[in-house]
């Protein structure tokens, strides 16, 4: 296990390593100037700014000089927020994309979970066919789209929760609501049929014939053998949520990372997308690893060979 | 059993962390924060102004600063010698006194008693470092001391001299002296530029790589103060009780939300959290008949640059029957929707007066504007001259929703228009679009300029030969004599014509662009808010006269 850990640790910094040294090169070929206000500047007083920040030095060098500052820790400082280094503003920034990611995550899980076993359970009912119906609206509608629907109904017209800003925890329930719909549907769809098939097992009969009341069967045999699979979904759907956050940031005005991200590519601001390029790739690679732990935790019948190989 | 408890209390102690570092925006917790403006006081009117911003203010140090939105904070959390009017002229604000020798090259301003908001007396000195400054950092707007004609400055700019060398010296505590190059008409509409704002040194060098970060970290000597700021939230500003003029000054409080996304600015209007919101095109209709919708000028304008190397474009007659066959009522009212104008000029409307108090553009009219008719008449003898049949160019555009917008009209306009011209649309992303400009590797290309200061010759010295902006090889030589001799007229009048001279040389002879639209801003704005002031170039706002209506 221990052998395991450290063999995928180190593939990890070795994925992150070719993210950043392509996302560096391919950020070379985008045409422009990080520098503010490229309409009005001349050429000399462009060959000065070059200079000023080592931009006139062939690709390569600059790359070099990049790495060198990255496992010193160094992520360099923004050109568009001027004299802000881009460590700060990752750090500043991530809290708001955190906290609401997470709190959908958790909508998201609990309400799908009970959709979920509510339809898998009352299988072929009106309530079960609601669910399912649920469940692909929320699968096709895009997370955007819902949040602009929250925005007018909810904020607008009902006024029970804030329109948009970040002012106090009410804040980050519409945000979370809105990026939380993909969720429930996937978690809905998945533990529905995961349940259908447990329920037929063998030792669910066997549950029933010891004479266990329906609910502990429910409980402890079918949603707990159940919830196995559920947790390999989590990784893609942080994934998801992680994405969703870019436009769900934007509607609400929450001041996080996502936002932040798309603005910096579109004003090329090097460093600060070389910054966040490198955090959410760390994060990914992370969250994907951790759900490997967690599921050879949950199912026993998961080894981790020596070899490494799952 | 133990471990899952354990896990559910970790994961708990996690969220409530999160939850800590979420940073929401203080202005909740304290009662004005989220006074509705005009919300009633003990029987007062609440004087709170609440506004939003697309985005967070990049930096608010003045010698660096280089966006509309930090000028709007600088410009009414600070003042330098010359402050932009209810009417945009630049008027004296912290001088009190300007003086100058016979010549016009040597400015000596007198500055009046005031202090920064830590108490510390505002002096000439302060002037003298922030200018040097500027030139030091190589700051984004440095050549705007350049183009103030201040002694040396272009030449620190090209790395020739010190910038300890800038003609600008404190002879005083109170007496500042300015060397210009040459004399200069433009030299006091500049000195409102934030660029021109002083800056406490000792504060400065204190604060260090820290300075204007944070509200914390930055002086006031303007009508407000910043009180709060809080990275892509907003900022807060009180009214500064210190400041020499605060008996006019009748807002107690202005609140800046960072609303990114316009329709969520729109919704937000419609609960009464913030006071003003510009609209997009797709929310016009919605609201074009509210009561507190309305259409306001902006000073960018939008047009066509044609290569004056290309064999067709060279053609007068082919620039003429081009502009002519463009309807431009069509483009903004049909197509944009947004509030922008047509415009048959390069200098906008209703922003620039002449000494006697008349619109540039009602003075100079309206150039090659025509019926499809007369456009094809110019077309017809286009072609003979040519010897050709048909046409064929391309234009070269950014791929912003907008300009797409755009070029599909021009297309259709210009193909149906004049017979046997093709034209080919190629979107490129905004800073390629640029980038193919200023190479010249273009046949037509929209364009788009937003002045850099209060004055006409912002949209007319860029077309002299040479100029980082002229990117279209056109050259004229009677037009660079006259912005020579404007740029040292120091006859307002004389000066004046010479600017409505350069407009008709470039567009009645030469045709050298064509114009298309100026573009404008559909707004929707509290009515009880009065008195806001919106200007042209610099800073987009002042709040320092405005007020809540009971």
């Amino acid at each position: 296990m221990k052998r395991y850990i450290v063999k995928r640790l180190g593939f990890m910094v070795i994925t992150l390593f070719i993210i950043v040294t392509l996302t560096f090169f391919l950020m070379q070929l985008l045409p422009g100037t990080p520098f503010t206000n490229p309409e009005k500047l001349s050429d000399s007083q462009l060959q000065i700014l070059n200079a000023k920040y080592g931009l006139d030095q062939p690709a390569a060098i600059q790359y070099f000089r990049y790495i060198g500052n990255l496992l010193q820790g160094d992520l360099g400082y923004s050109f568009q927020y001027e004299g802000r280094t881009v460590k700060s503003m990752i750090i500043d920034r991530v809290g708001p994309s955190a906290f609401i990611g997470l709190q959908a995550l958790i909508f998201g899980t609990i309400i799908g979970l009970v959709l979920g076993i509510v339809s898998a359970l009352k299988h072929n009912t009106i309530l079960d066919y609601g669910a399912v119906t649920l469940a692909v609206l929320g699968m096709s509608i895009p997370s955007f789209v819902f949040a602009a629907l929250l925005q007018y109904y909810i904020g607008v017209k009902l006024e029970w929760l804030p329109v948009a800003l970040w002012e106090s925890y009410e804040s980050t329930l519409l945000p979370s609501i809105a990026l939380s719909v993909t969720v429930i549907a996937t978690v809905a769809r998945f533990i529905r049929s995961e349940m259908l098939e447990v329920l037929g097992q063998d030792y669910v009969t066997t549950a029933r014939s010891k004479g266990l009341g329906e609910a502990a069967v429910i409980i402890k045999h079918v949603v707990r053998n159940a919830l196995i699979p559920v947790v390999t979904m989590l990784g893609p759907l942080a994934v998801s949520i992680m994405t969703g956050t870019l436009v769900i940031e934007k509607i609400f005005s929450v001041p996080g990372l996502g936002e932040q991200f798309t603005l910096s590519i579109l004003v090329l601001d090097y460093s600060v997308i070389m910054g966040i390029t490198l955090f959410y790739s760390a994060l990914f690679i992370f969250v994907v690893f951790l759900v490997d732990i967690i599921y050879g935790f949950l199912d026993p019948r998961i080894e981790y060979k020596e070899g490494g190989q799952v | 059993m133990k471990n899952k408890k354990w896990f559910g209390l970790l994961f708990f102690a996690m969220f409530a962390l999160l939850l800590a570092g979420c940073n929401f925006n203080s202005s909740e917790k304290s009662d004005d924060g989220t006074k509705k403006s005009g919300d009633e006081k003990d029987g007062e009117v609440a004087q709170v102004l609440n506004l939003s911003a697309p985005a967070d203010v990049p930096t608010l140090d003045s010698t660096k600063a280089h966006d509309a939105i930090a000028f709007n904070v600088l410009n009414n959390v600070n003042e330098g010698l010359y402050r932009q009017d209810e009417s945009n002229k630049s008027v004296p604000a912290l001088a009190e006194k300007h003086e100058m020798n016979d010549d016009k090259t040597v400015h000596t301003f007198t500055i009046r008693d005031t202090t920064w908001s830590n108490g510390d007396p505002v002096t000439a000195a302060d002037f003298e470092y922030a200018w040097k400054r500027v030139m030091k950092e190589n700051g984004a707007y440095n050549y705007m001391i350049a183009t103030a004609g201040v002694k040396n400055a272009e030449a620190i700019m090209n790395g020739e001299m010190d910038a300890e060398e800038l003609g600008i010296k404190a002879t005083g505590d109170n007496t500042l002296e300015v060397t210009l190059e040459s004399p200069n008409p433009l030299f006091k509409t500049l000195l409102s530029f934030a660029t021109f704002l002083p800056q406490n040194q000792k504060f400065v060098e204190e604060m260090g790589d820290q300075y204007a970060l944070e509200a914390e970290n930055i002086l006031a000597n303007g009508p407000f103060k910043l009180v709060s700021w809080t990275q892509e939230q907003g900022w807060e500003m009180e009214k500064n009780e210190d400041y020499w003029d605060t008996d006019n000054v009748k807002l107690e409080k202005v609140n800046v939300f960072v609303v990114k996304d316009p329709s969520s600015g729109a919704n937000l209007y419609e609960t009464g959290k913030i006071d003003r919101v510009k609209l997009t095109s797709a929310l016009v209709d919605q609201y074009k008949d509210d009561k507190e919708f309305e259409n306001v000028k902006d000073s960018g304008i939008v047009f066509l640059r044609f290569n004056h190397n290309n064999p067709v474009l060279k053609n007068v007659n082919v620039r003429k029957a081009i502009n002519m066959a463009i309807d431009r009522n069509g483009l903004t009212d049909v197509i944009l929707k947004d509030g922008s104008t047509p415009l048959y000029g390069v200098v906008a409307e209703s922003f620039y007066f002449s000494p006697d108090d008349k619109d540039y553009r009602e003075l100079n009219g309206d150039f090659n504007k025509g019926t499809p008719e007369e456009a094809q008449e110019y077309w017809e003898k286009a072609l003979a001259e040519l010897g050709q049949k048909e046409v064929e160019v391309s234009i070269n555009i950014a791929d912003s929703d907008e300009m797409k917008k755009v070029a599909e009209y021009l297309q259709a306009q210009l193909e149906d228009n004049l017979p046997g011209f093709k034209l080919e649309i190629k979107a490129v992303p905004f800073a390629q679009r640029l980038e193919i400009e200023k190479a010249v590797e273009y046949d037509l290309s929209l364009s788009t300029w937003g002045p850099d200061y209060s004055d006409p010759m912002t949209y007319l010295d860029m077309w002299v030969k040479g100029s980082s902006a002229n990117r279209m090889d056109y050259h004229n030589p009677k037009l660079d004599a006259l912005v020579v001799a404007a740029r040292g007229e120091t006859d307002l009048e004389k000066r004046y014509e010479m600017l409505l001279d350069i407009e008709k040389i470039l567009l009645e002879e030469d045709a050298a662009v064509a114009p298309l639209y100026q573009r404008g801003s559909a707004v929707l704005l509290n009515e009880k808010v009065k008195g806001l002031v919106i200007h042209p170039s610099g800073a987009d706002m002042s709040y320092k006269w405005a007020y809540i209506e009971e």
